[in-house]
């Protein structure tokens, strides 16, 4: 009887004789869950057109049977939670009476899932539901970080409750490990736009001032900019996954009741991280990116190094770079605490992980994008 | 073929690294029999069970299942037979992302075509089976205590009506009442159905009550294979220890 194979299945028949205003289900064949699939109708059928209390089941033809074939067979004998009577249940069977007797006694019936409709005043709820939503994770995103905040002040105060190692250890991950896709990116995009401004700006003649558009847009914008987009695309993923996986497994609540704030354990020595990291960083994209545009001025505007750098020296003040520099703490800042918050946030299943990760990374380019011009405006405004 | 044994493990060693969990490791299960698995925490009994499974290459040795080596099988003939397995694993290894309901119709969704009203019945039984609460369906595994995410994987190895069931510590964080009816459950379904199961359990009254023989882990091997009578009169000084100190002593009188 162990063996079961797939290709030996008797398929399942059932023959209903009524006399004397009895009606005898005479099942025959296999009643696996392989083969019941099909009886559904039938059984359902015989359910709908004879009381339950004329049904008598006669399994003496009955081949071989499971849980499931017995739950099928001994459907239509149900009378709310009862035990099957005695003697509804006739032949000879080497367990077939049995199991649908234990089937019977064991099964309950659940409540169904909650439909999902898909009507207009869905669509309103989700809407509201939606709204309510951004306030909320904006209202909370304000709240974590003054926690943040006041658990880095206490920190700083007491340098001896830093966790230094892992401090360290981030700054290698989130800064010298990142070091060379910035500093390759920042490249290509100081060479791109000295191509462009050289195709450009020829056309007035006036192809020298490449170096200038080079020299502001890199110090000012991109290096800063690239920096902060990769941060938020490769370190911010990786501390939601991992906050977010530890709160998963329960490690964040074994932290609490250990006495250690997880705060202060997790989410101070990635801020410091990404905050001491991210100017340094960004003076890497600067280079890459200034080195980007000297080459190609060099090759196809005849411009020779010496005379790039004299031209940048003479020509772009050292206020853009201090522009550029000064906006990459912040946004090291707001990327740190959007990917702590988030992994913070993740729920006890896989698919909340996987939504939390991709939240932090939209919305810490979002914020990234948003607070770089706010700076653009203040700046303005302020004539710098 | 059915003088085989089902499930044969000859020689088997494992590793990690330089750690050797299994040397030359012995065991057959019988068909339709239910075989207990005890030995000390951390002494590869899990590790065991998942190199059956096939989930772990073994590093040596050879698995036979009704007689053909595991390791050369074709894909689809290992794909028949996982289909006759039924697995609980220690962690229960629920789906995260899908609610107990679903979590138990995917082998059925998987591997039989089913009217979807019947479908629900089937998996509302399977619960039953497993004794879990009808307000446990519709729940999601994070939103459930540790014994009912058991019984929650305990109701998916049983989907299918396996011929085989591999379960690892079934009872462990039940309460005694449940273990008792798991106990009483595990019976019903070999006797009825005639199930083989290997049955991993430090739960000295689940080995009483279900097990017909017991094969006992140490020093990297299974030291012993035995009804539990004439287990506790072995002489190993582990078995001993197990069997004769004041739980085991207390299960043995009841
Ligand atoms: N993935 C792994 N990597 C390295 N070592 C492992 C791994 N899994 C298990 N081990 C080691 O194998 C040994 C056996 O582990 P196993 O999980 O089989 O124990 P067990 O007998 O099931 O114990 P318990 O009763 O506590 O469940 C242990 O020493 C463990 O450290
Ligand atoms: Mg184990």
């Amino acid at each position: 009887m162990a063996a079961r194979h797939t290709d030996s299945l008797v398929q399942p028949r059932l023959a209903v004789s009524e006399a004397e205003g009895r009606a005898v289900l005479e099942p025959s064949g296999d009643w696996l869950i392989e083969t019941i699939g099909q009886m559904d109708r039938q059984v359902r059928a015989v359910e709908r057109d004879h009381s339950v209390k004329a049904l008598h089941l006669d399994v003496s033809g009955l081949g071989r049977i499971d849980t499931s074939g017995a739950y099928l067979l001994g459907r239509p004998l149900r009378q709310g939670d009862d035990p099957v009577p005695e003697g509804r249940i006739s032949g000879d069977h080497p367990v077939a009476a049995r199991l649908i007797r234990e089937v019977h006694a064991r099964m309950d019936h659940c409540p169904p899932e909650e439909a999902s409709g898909w009507g207009l005043r869905k669509m309103l709820t989700r809407l509201g539901a939606g709204t309510e939503h951004v306030l909320d994770e904006a209202w909370d995103t304000l709240g974590f970080f003054g926690h943040t905040l006041v658990t880095l002040g206490a920190s700083l105060l007491n340098p001896a409750r830093l966790r230094w190692t892992s401090t360290v250890h981030l700054m290698e991950t989130v800064g010298i490990n990142a070091l060379p896709i910035i500093a390759a990116l920042s490249f290509f995009i100081g060479a791109v736009v000295a191509f462009m401004g050289a195709s450009l700006l020829e056309t007035f003649g006036a192809s020298i001032f490449t170096v200038d558009l080079v020299g502001i847009s890199v110090l000012r914008e991109f290096g800063v900019l690239i920096t902060a987009i990769m941060l938020a695309g490769r370190s911010d993923s990786a501390f939601t996954a991992s906050i977010g996986s530890m709160k998963m497994q329960q490690e964040i609540d074994a932290m609490r009741v250990i006495g250690l704030d997880p705060y202060e354990v997790l989410v101070v020595p990635r801020v410091i991280a990404c905050v001491v990291m991210a100017p340094l960083l960004t003076l890497a994209a600067m280079l890459a990116g200034l080195f980007g545009g000297l080459l190609v001025s060099w090759v196809t505007l005849d411009v020779s190094p010496s005379f790039f750098l004299t031209r940048l020296q003479n020509v772009v003040d050292w206020t853009h770079f201090m522009v550029g520099m000064s906006k990459a703490p912040v946004f090291g800042l707001v990327i740190a605490i959007i990917g702590c918050r988030q992994g913070m946030k993740v729920g006890g299943d896989v698919e909340s992980l996987g939504q939390r990760t991709t939240a932090s990374v939209v919305q810490a380019i979002f914020m990234v994008i948003v607070i770089d011009a706010l700076f653009a405006l203040m700046y303005l405004e302020a004539d710098i | 073929m059915s003088t085989r044994p089902l499930i044969e493990v000859r020689g088997l060693v494992t590793r990690f690294g330089s750690h050797v969990v299994h040397d030359g490791l012995d065991l057959e299960v019988r068909r339709g029999e239910v075989m207990g698995i005890v030995g000390g925490s951390g002494s590869g009994k899990s590790v065991l069970l998942h190199t059956i499974l096939g989930l772990k290459a073994p590093d040596g040795g050879e698995i036979f299942f009704d007689g053909r080596p595991l390791s050369r099988m074709t894909a689809a003939e290992r794909a028949a037979l996982e289909r006759r397995w039924g697995v609980l694993f220690q962690g229960s290894a629920l789906f995260s992302s899908l609610t107990v309901r679903e979590n138990i119709l995917v082998p059925i969704r998987e591997h039989v075509s089913l009217p979807p009203a019947l479908m629900d019945e089937i998996a509302d039984l399977k619960l039953g089976l497993a004794g879990l609460g009808t307000d446990a369906i519709n729940k999601y595994p994070s939103e459930l205590s540790g014994g009912m995410k058991k019984r929650a994987g305990l109701a998916r190895a049983l989907a299918l009506d396996p011929d085989v069931l591999f379960l690892d510590e079934p009872t462990a964080g039940l309460d005694p009442i449940s273990a008792a009816a798991f106990d009483e459950l595990i019976r019903e379904l070999c006797e009825t159905l005639g199930l083989t199961i290997l049955l991993v359990t430090h739960d000295l009254d689940t080995l009483h009550a279900v097990c017909d023989r017991v094969a006992v882990i140490a020093e990297k091997r299974i030291i012993a294979v035995d009804t539990i009578a004439r287990l506790a009169t072995n002489s190993h000084p582990w078995i001993q220890d197990y069997f004769g100190g004041p739980r085991g002593r207390a299960a043995l009188r009841s």
